[in-house]
């Protein structure tokens, strides 16, 4: 039973960095109709920025504090640069964009950084440390840093002004723009939010993966997997779908398949989700008028 | 939007009829290289094969994301069945490469037609998640211990390189490429054919106007399934071929990284172009020989802001510039 449940508080704490993906992938979606393929690769760039900030003699958080910054500055830029060009533009470019933005990023990184796995810190404590019976330190860390965000989150959409805009532009861009909203600068803003959700993804990540250019390729599926399953659209579904694969991808590894196939069934769980029921779990489905 | 997409569709599907000394002189020129390739070393003659292989396989790409307008990121996933259906026919069961690489390219047609059975029915959108999501497990799932005994595990399949009678024995690397030639022109001529029927204009309706498509009568979920299977056949053809090529199969071939090649070759070619394709495979073999002496990430980089340069610059590719230069020129 202890061991059981230590598989679930530990299932619930990847689940955190699981969800704050998600979230990123579901405020990218609900900008562009798509999903941002390089969002794993954008987490994993910010990653390593305060890597070397901390190389470099900075303080965790001080590197925690400018990265946050540097990363939606880089979402605005991005945006700015590559995807409000292509608005208008099929969903094959858009895709396509973010693959490219994808392979930059990873090469990129490469480049600068090496290909070598390196160790990256935890403010929370000791990783392995098997003295506490449910959760290591930073597994509760990462718990209480996506707790953090997520009421951030939810307190912007809910009561700034500015969130209300962007709940408004993701309804009907058209419309709120004829009342007065500034889509672009809405959109815009999405993409930093994003970028910044993204990069505490990867900061959390990070301690457990190691750091290397392609650490996030497995943590976006298992994102896009909890994003599906709660709902695309859905900021909330996102979040409870992220836990909820964290969840059973802990469980399954335990007990059913092993390490070797986790990410198979994840698969075929996001097949099944897009088979049966696409909107998500608190989706609503969409109709399209001819 | 729609408007502009009509527009460069018609660009690209009508191009003038070629004139008889063209065509000639393109056959001329084929049987040139096919004489003159004869001499060549082996290194020449393998990135040869190389670009044809890729060819076919960015050609299924083509049909499906050119064509059919969607999109997949898990090409790499058909290339590695097609590649394993060869190379566990010819080891396990001691089929002969001309049996086994067509029945690796019908297994693949099945597999994408059973696949995009239930993807093709939703948004675009999903198809490149569930694809891409396919794509990502791929090299895992080969890896599974409980079909170890089938794939060879993290090992792979080495099978013997296959042999020629006659003059040709010692030529085999000449020979390889030659039927790569002829299955990438018989591919390419039935990829032609087939757009060029009824069911082809079917297929462009279902992918500039689905909605009115659908309101007017047209199962497009099945048509959309049809290309879909013909793409996944394209690609495991030219996975099967990259068996008889290499002799080798393993896990590790066969990465995500692989589908995100196929797609950077598709757009640079050009989407909505049969021969294009070979261009695009040209583009993705070729670059890696020159940049991978600067850095090993730089035909990456490379391969990167390409994409994005045709994505924004020259949305028909190569290809696309190519007969637009041709076109003014014809015109003027």
């Amino acid at each position: 039973m202890q061991a059981f449940l230590h598989q679930i508080a530990s299932g619930l704490a990847a689940g955190g960095i699981y969800a704050s993906l998600a979230v990123a992938l579901v405020l990218i979606y609900r900008c562009t109709a798509s999903v941002n393929f390089a969002q794993g690769e954008l987490a994993m760039f910010s990653t390593y920025m305060s890597w070397a900030l901390v190389q470099a003699g900075a303080s965790w958080w001080a590197a925690f504090a400018i990265v946050v910054v540097g990363s939606f500055l880089l979402g605005l830029a991005l945006d700015r640069v590559i995807f409000q060009p292509l608005r208008h533009k099929p969903v094959l470019s858009v895709v396509a964009a973010s693959i490219a933005l994808l392979i930059i990023l990873n090469s990129l990184a490469g480049w600068l950084f090496g290909h070598e796995l390196q160790e990256f810190a935890t403010p929370f404590g000791g990783v392995l440390s098997h003295a506490e019976p449910f959760l290591s330190a930073h597994e509760a860390g990462i718990l209480l840093a996506t707790v953090v965000e997520l009421l951030a989150v939810f307190v912007f959409f809910r009561f700034a002004r500015f969130g209300l805009a962007m709940r408004a532009v993701a309804v009907n861009p058209s419309s709120a723009e004829l009342v007065g909203i500034n889509t672009n600068k809405v959109l815009a803003v999405g993409w930093g939010l994003a970028a910044v959700a993204g990069a505490v993804a990867g900061l959390m990540a990070a301690p457990i993966v190691f750091l290397e250019p392609s650490m996030m390729m497995s943590p976006l599926i298992y994102a896009l997997a909890g994003a599906l399953l709660g709902g695309i659209a859905s900021p909330v579904g996102a979040v409870a779908g992220g836990f909820a694969i964290g969840v059973l991808e802990n469980l399954l590894g335990a007990y059913v398949v092993g390490n070797d196939l986790k990410l198979t069934c994840i698969m075929l769980l996001i097949i099944a989700v897009l088979v049966v029921r696409p909107s998500g779990i608190f989706g609503k489905s969409v109709q399209v008028r001819v | 939007m729609s408007m502009n997409i009509n527009h460069t569709h018609n660009a690209m599907e009508h191009p003038l009829a070629s004139p008889i000394w063209l065509r000639w002189g393109a056959l001329a020129a084929g049987l040139a290289l096919v004489a003159w390739s004869f001499g060549w070393q082996s290194y020449p003659l393998y990135v040869m094969t190389q670009v044809l292989i890729y060819g076919i396989a960015i050609m299924g790409l083509n049909l499906l994301s050119g064509y059919t307008g969607q999109v997949s990121l898990g090409h790499s996933a058909f290339f590695a069945l097609g590649a394993y259906a060869a190379a566990v026919l010819s080891h396990h069961l001691g089929w002969p490469l001309y049996v086994g690489v067509p029945a690796a390219a019908v297994l693949c047609f099945v597999a994408g037609f059973l696949f995009g059975f239930p993807a093709l029915r939703l948004p675009m959108l999903y198809l490149a998640l569930s694809t891409f999501a396919v794509a990502v497990v791929t090299p895992q799932a080969l890896k599974w211990k409980q079909i170890e005994w089938l794939t060879g595990g993290v090992q792979g399949i080495i099978l013997e390189k296959p042999t020629f009678p006659g003059m040709l024995a010692d030529r085999a690397d000449w020979a390889i490429m030659m039927c790569v030639a002829a299955c990438a022109l018989a591919a390419f001529l039935l990829a032609q054919r087939i757009l060029g029927t009824q069911f082809g204009r079917l297929v462009d309706a279902s992918r500039d106007q689905p909605l009115a498509a659908a309101a007017g009568g047209l199962n497009i979920p099945v048509i959309r399934t049809q290309m879909f299977g013909l793409s996944a056949a394209f690609t495991g053809l030219a996975g099967a071929l990259s068996v008889v090529a290499g002799q080798f199969v393993s896990p590790e071939s066969f990465p995500f990284l692989l589908s995100v090649s196929l797609l950077v070759g598709s757009f640079v070619g050009g989407v909505r172009s049969l021969w294009g394709a070979f261009l695009g495979a040209a583009f993705i073999v070729l670059t890696p020989n020159g940049a991978e002496s600067l850095s090993k990430s730089a035909p990456w980089m490379i391969f990167g802001f390409a994409l994005l340069a045709v994505v924004f610059l020259a949305p028909n590719g190569l290809s696309g510039w190519i007969t637009h230069a041709w076109r003014s020129r014809a015109n003027s």
